[in-house]
């Protein structure tokens, strides 16, 4: 019975809340932070929010599964997310799916036995001039194959990177982008949780690798 | 195309540090903001006149000219500003390249904006699925309060100003403002009634409130630079200036263009977006962003690339996302692809929407799959009638938000210039088992 926030997330939910002019505008950020304590979203998890933020866990649950972001459920390591909408539909997006589950060998919104893979497919993702195009961690792959895509969860499987980095995965697996990147990011998702310095959920590299 | 890029220039002479403070501030930036702040300051009133002089368009998908926005802002206080930056309409990709490349193009315009509207609490809502983005953005605005660009007191004004950046969950419908408003209030992102909560009267945390998509907000410090009647100059009279064409699908060359309104649609697929690929034939596109009605070559192909002309031929320019398809793409599964994305982003609110879409999904899909029935193609029009009576444009609504009429788009479109495509797939059903409902 003795759940609890590591110090460091305690501090973490006080500084964003105080971003706010008032503090339940926090739920969002809070949720992340309360999954990155443990690894998806826990009952445990949404009532510390909702205690943060003076709501019932009721109302935090409302908030969370409104949104398809938060996960209810232990997602892998790496949740690969391949965008089906419209564009990249257009030229081949289903495929890369396909590829993305076979290579992973579990379908769209399961979770592979070692926890490492969770294939989803998801809409617009906004990287339509690269389609097809998949989010590792939320970090781009744009202009894929299915090919590639196989590729690319073989890599995840095999090299086990400490967090997703775009730029690193763009240059190994990826194809034209929907636009020029330009600038190196030396930062990446350790975890199925956007990558931000705001919900302490970064891993940055000293050296860029594109 | 000769005049000036306006959104784009920094980032294509300065590719590598188009980002940062240094740059933005040798090439001309945060000189605006001191204009209307310090040297010589200018009235709020000044501003948003000039915004309405400039007759800037609101870049976010409904057009909305940003400076008679901002003058609706009643007079309660504290008011707000909130940038939309929850890019989500399909298609679209262009305010990602605007907040990862020039992100204080977008600061510096939500500064004069927030002035404008004497605001002192801005917020920057950037989609959850784009935490580089945010990142770009959070590391900017953490420059400019450094730099005491945002803060108390900014360069010594009296003008004070926070700027908060904020992550979705994953959500289109939080794009709609007064959606975004209630998700950033902690809530589901479910569309307020309008009346009465149009945001500029009761909107974040009931009071009044703006909401600027990021496009919007990068063209306003030029046009406090070069002024509004400048801005207003170029390109037609009703849309003028530049904006962010994302162009996705069977093209050559598709990504972001940063164009002036005017040219031909012709010009844009076949010259700008270089044609189609593997010397295919054009079939149609999409002008503005998933919920916009298509456009097809036989009708629309010379027609002029302005707000009037798509306006008065029954589509929107919307979020300038265009959608491309050449002659291979099977349009009945295009538009159960589009219809998809609405009914997976319907919030639920509203009881045609949430059944209607799904209906039009699963009908779509069924045809699509082989076991289209006979009275199909009528039964999509009824449940479209019933989603927006009629199946006009602008579409009439029995819903609080447009999110519904949206989905609308595709199936009229679709039964409009490709019935017979509907009527072929009905023709070969297999009469196998109807398994419907699954959603993959």
């Amino acid at each position: 019975m003795s759940y609890g926030w590591s110090s460091e997330a305690e501090a973490l939910a006080e500084t964003v809340m105080a971003r706010y002019p008032q503090k339940r505008s926090a739920t969002m950020h809070l949720l992340y932070i309360a999954m990155r304590e443990d690894g998806y979203l826990t009952n445990d998890g949404m009532r510390r929010v909702a205690g943060l933020v003076d709501l019932s866990p009721a109302q935090v649950l409302s908030v969370a599964s409104f949104y398809t972001m938060y996960k209810r459920r232990p997602v892998g390591k790496y949740l690969v997310s391949v965008c089906t909408s419209i564009s990249c539909w257009l030229l081949g997006g289903d495929d890369v799916l396909h590829a993305v589950e076979d290579e992973a060998g579990v379908a769209d919104g399961q979770t592979d036995d070692e926890g490492l893979i969770s294939p989803e497919h998801v809409e617009c993702i906004g990287a339509c001039g690269g389609a097809p195009a998949l989010q590792v961690n939320y970090e781009f792959v744009e202009g894929l194959t299915p090919h590639k895509a196989r590729e690319l969860v073989r890599w995840l499987k095999s090299a086990r990177p400490e967090a997703a980095f775009a730029d690193e995965m763009q240059e190994l697996f990826g194809g034209d982008t929907s636009f020029d990147w330009a600038i190196p990011d030396h930062d990446g998702a350790p975890n199925p949780i956007p990558a931000f310095q705001a919900l302490g959920t970064i891993n940055t590299r000293d050296t860029g690798t594109a | 195309m000769s005049d000036p890029l306006i959104l784009t220039a920094r980032m294509n002479e300065h590719p590598a540090t188009s980002h940062t403070l240094a740059t933005y501030e040798a090439t001309g930036g945060y000189v605006a903001m001191r204009t209307v702040l310090v040297e010589p300051g200018m009235e709020p009133g000044a501003v948003t006149d000039e915004v309405k002089t400039a007759m800037l368009r609101g870049r976010g998908g409904a057009g909305f000219p940003a400076g008679v926005k901002w003058g609706f802002l009643a007079p309660a206080r504290p008011s707000y500003l909130v940038v939309n930056a929850d890019e989500s309409e399909p298609g679209t990709f262009k305010d990602r390249q605007l907040m990862e490349r020039d992100p204080h193009q977008m600061i510096e315009g939500t500064i004069i904006a927030s002035f404008a509207n004497d605001v002192n609490h801005a917020f920057v809502y950037i989609r959850g699925e784009y935490p580089k983005s945010a990142r770009r953005v959070q590391a900017a605005v953490d420059e400019a309060y450094a730099a005491g660009y945002l803060g108390s007191d900014i360069l010594g004004s009296g003008y004070d100003l926070e700027l908060t950046v904020h992550i979705g969950g994953g959500a289109y419908i939080c794009g709609e403002e007064t959606a975004m408003i209630n998700s950033l209030e902690g809530r589901r992102g479910e569309p307020r009634l309008k009346p009465p909560y149009f945001p500029a009267a009761k909107g974040l945390y009931m009071m009044p409130t703006i909401v600027n998509n990021v496009e919007t907000l990068s063209n306003v410090p030029w046009i406090i630079n070069e002024g509004g009647a400048a801005y207003a100059a170029i390109g037609p009279e009703d849309s003028p200036g530049r904006r962010m064409c994302s162009i996705s699908g069977h093209v050559n060359k598709p990504g972001n263009y940063e164009i002036v309104e005017g040219l031909t649609w012709r010009d844009l697929i076949f010259d700008v977006a270089g044609g189609i690929r593997d010397g295919n034939t054009l079939k149609a596109w999409v002008p503005g962003g998933a919920s916009a009605p298509w456009f097809v070559p036989a009708e629309h192909l010379d027609l002029e690339v302005t707000k009037a002309v798509i306006d008065a031929h029954g589509s929107m320019s919307g979020s300038g996302a265009v959608i491309v398809m050449d002659h291979t793409t099977d349009m009945v599964a295009a538009a159960e692809r589009l219809v998809r994305f609405f009914a997976h982003e319907s919030c639920g609110q509203c009881t045609p929407c949430r059944e209607g879409t799904t209906w039009l999904d699963m009908i779509l899909r069924r045809i699509t799959s082989g076991q289209g029935r006979a009275a199909d193609a009528g039964l999509l029009y009824d449940i479209s009638d019933n989603i927006s009576p009629g199946v006009t444009w602008p579409p009439k609504m029995t819903t609080i938000c447009p999110l519904g009429p949206s989905a609308v788009s595709p199936v009229a479109s679709l039964l409009k210039y490709f019935d017979d495509e509907v009527e072929e797939h009905i023709a070969n059903a297999r009469l196998i088992p109807v398994t419907i409902g699954v959603r993959r």
